[in-house]
């Protein structure tokens, strides 16, 4: 049965602000499906955001909502999981918030592994202040600002927060939409930090200067390019430019932070032990 | 019979106990000479508490993490010096936004910039009020004691929590690092002040109404009250908006807290400060030596007259109008190079204001602030 999405969103904020053929609406949907069948309580979940397109997002969610500084949700996601840790906190945030202005914050989320469950919308660039490059916006692609075509070496986010000691790490698109279903759900379910990070299409800031000026081109284009983590395996580095590495990355039992400051600090310090 | 705790403690760490006795439950920082006692303190009396303490991987997180848990419920905390003040300046201006209760401590040191990490200075006291970007409310409180330096800290969250106005608390590092024989109160004399709760069920809730009282209830997040939060300009609802008037509106409630609640939150001591020829105004450690050079001053015949200004932000203006209105010169003593002095210009005219500082990390000695008494006096040809 299809999902009743009016319960989950404040339908009096909407239409939304995203244009059209834009992807963050996909990704919200899936997002929302994903509470829907973990079964998280609406005043038990909080959704913090940065700034940018898909920071948007938690506006339009009808949950306890935390639209924050640029770059900065996560470590305003600490403060709420680390005080309450009965809340189920949700990060959503894009390519340049996460990894460009908020790039400390997102190491230390994940070297923690504080259970927060991050969903980075990535689409190569800065939607909303007008096409300008980001961390992710691959090699020779242009932007506002960079006119000549981009010469900075494109992030690898997920293998960021694999390296860092992330609990759950899944990268996919918004073309493969079932996949990403799945893997926010087990995001969720995940005891520590989880990364699903899902491409998305924006045709008018980056597709438009990239040859895919609409939604459905650059939904082909995630058709195209991705990989399974699987088959990645087998192919050379050459072969992997540009393309994009599916399936889930990581999934690992590391110690929950919020778990060890209660067990290992709070039970010790009123113990009287040092 | 008293139960009252008395013993030697430094300003720092009287913060920390403090924080314990009000029931901070939150503390996240980020290590800075010359505040990290209080951070040190924290993370071994938090827990055993009950309370968090986390260490961040920068200031501006830990000004995140602080906004994050006061949104859920805690009375939180961060303490800082000069360089992670300048740090937290993006976050405070989001507390200042969205009305979220923190106390923020910045024991000074020299600056700009690394400046002096261990040597005192009162130079962040323009930055408390003006760090972060727009018109906003801000509270600032400078103790000039280890003792007062407990006592402002309670003042602190009881502001914090009843204005839903982020507070600093402004240690001068002679304050914060210096020991001192205090007396605490027992922690059941202390009057704490929490935020309201809504007295309305969720669904009536609206989070940021324009009324007259200007401070609206907070309930936690996980509390049932869904509601939004942003740092964009918002209306009633919370929700971002580009209406002017709405905006006009939230901007004004926010300015006249400052205004309104100017009175409740004036803190400013004197003596002789009506009826003699010249005033000294000072704050912080330098309220010390100011006192013993009006000591002096007096016993060579000089009728001088001395203020101490413990709230600083929002600054009274009024009470300093009246006290300076009438005297041959005000003579500000301050740990800079004349940032409070300009501030008393505006309550008198600018020619009979005088200032004593330095801000090369030593103490401001009494001897000095002697010098400049006997000179402003001649010069009035008193």
């Amino acid at each position: 049965m299809l999902l009743d999405y009016s319960k989950y969103l404040r339908n009096d904020r909407l239409p939304h602000i995203w244009c059209p053929g834009c992807g963050a609406g996909i990704i919200l949907k899936s997002i929302l499906r994903a509470i829907d069948k973990v079964g998280w309580k609406k005043d038990d979940t909080v959704i913090v955001s940065g700034i940018g397109c898909s920071s948007r997002a938690p506006g339009y969610m009808d949950f306890n909502t935390l639209h924050t500084t640029h770059g900065r949700a996560l470590a305003f996601a600490t403060g709420i999981k680390m005080y309450n840790p009965k809340l189920n906190v949700i990060v959503i945030t894009g390519d340049g918030d996460a990894t460009a202005i908020g790039g400390n914050h997102f190491i230390h989320a994940s070297r923690r592994n504080i259970n927060l469950n991050v969903i980075l919308f990535n689409n190569y660039i800065y939607g909303m202040t007008g096409g300008q490059c980001s961390p992710t916006t691959p090699a020779g692609k242009f932007a506002t600002t960079s006119p000549y075509g981009n010469i900075d070496p494109n992030f690898n986010i997920s293998g960021l927060a694999a390296a860092a000691g992330a609990s759950f790490v899944a990268k996919s698109t918004t073309y493969q939409i079932f996949q990403t279903d799945k893997y926010i759900e087990k995001s969720f379910l995940k005891d520590g930090f989880s990364l699903v990070e899902v491409m998305f299409a924006c045709p008018t800031s980056y597709g438009r200067r990239n040859k895919i000026p609409d939604g459905v081109g650059m939904m082909e284009f995630f058709k195209d390019n991705s990989v399974p983590a699987a088959k990645a395996k087998e192919m050379k580095e050459e072969e992997l430019k540009d393309k994009i590495v599916t399936g889930i990355l990581v999934d690992r039992d590391y110690p929950e932070y919020t778990r060890e400051y209660r067990e290992k600090i709070i039970s010790r310090a009123q113990q009287g032990q040092k | 019979m008293s139960n009252k705790r008395t013993m030697l403690i430094s300003g720092n760490v009287a913060v920390a106990l403090a924080a314990i006795d009000i029931g901070v439950d939150f503390f996240a920082g980020y290590p800075i000479t010359p505040s990290s006692e209080i951070a040190e303190e924290l993370s071994f009396r938090l827990p055993a508490s009950g309370g968090k303490f986390i260490q961040m991987e920068d200031e501006i997180a830990a000004m995140a993490a602080v906004i994050g848990a006061s949104l859920a419920g805690a009375r939180a905390m961060t303490a800082t010096s000069g360089p992670g003040f300048s740090l937290k300046q993006e976050n405070i201006g989001y507390a200042c936004m969205t009305e979220v209760p923190c106390v923020i401590v910045n024991v000074m040191r020299g600056g700009p910039s690394t400046g002096l990490p261990t040597l005192t200075s009162q130079g962040d006291v323009m930055q408390a009020r003006w760090g972060t970007h727009g018109d906003h409310p801000i509270i600032a409180l400078v103790p000039h004691s280890v003792q007062d330096t407990y006592f402002q800290t309670v003042n602190a969250f009881n502001f914090a929590e009843k204005y839903r106005v982020p507070v600093v608390l402004l240690l001068d590092e002679v304050i914060g690092h210096m020991n001192e024989r205090v007396e605490l109160p027992p922690r059941e004399e202390l009057n704490v002040v929490y935020r309201k709760m809504p007295d309305v069920p969720p669904e009536k809730f609206i989070p940021y109404k324009n009324t007259k009282e200007l401070v609206n209830p907070m309930p936690p997040f996980g509390s049932g009250y869904r509601y939004h939060v942003t740092g964009l300009c918002y209306d009633e609802t919370g929700f971002p908006t580009n209406d002017t008037a709405k905006i006009a509106k939230l901007l004004d409630r926010l300015q006249s807290k400052m205004v309104k609640f100017s009175p409740e939150l004036e803190q400013t001591e004197s003596n002789n400060a009506e009826d003699c020829d010249i005033l000294l105004v000072s704050y912080g450690s330098v309220f010390r030596s100011s006192k013993t050079a009006v000591k002096i001053a007096r016993e060579n015949g000089k009728n001088i007259g001395i203020v101490c200004l413990t709230t600083l932000w929002p600054f009274p203006y009024e009470t300093l109008r009246r006290l300076a209105a009438g005297k041959k010169a005000v003579i500000v003593a301050e740990q800079n190079l004349g940032m409070i002095s300009e501030e008393l210009m505006k309550c008198t005219t600018y020619d009979r204001v005088h200032h004593i500082g330095r801000a090369d990390g030593e103490i401001l000695s009494p001897p000095q602030i002697v010098d400049k008494i006997m000179e402003v006096y001649d010069a009035a040809g008193l």
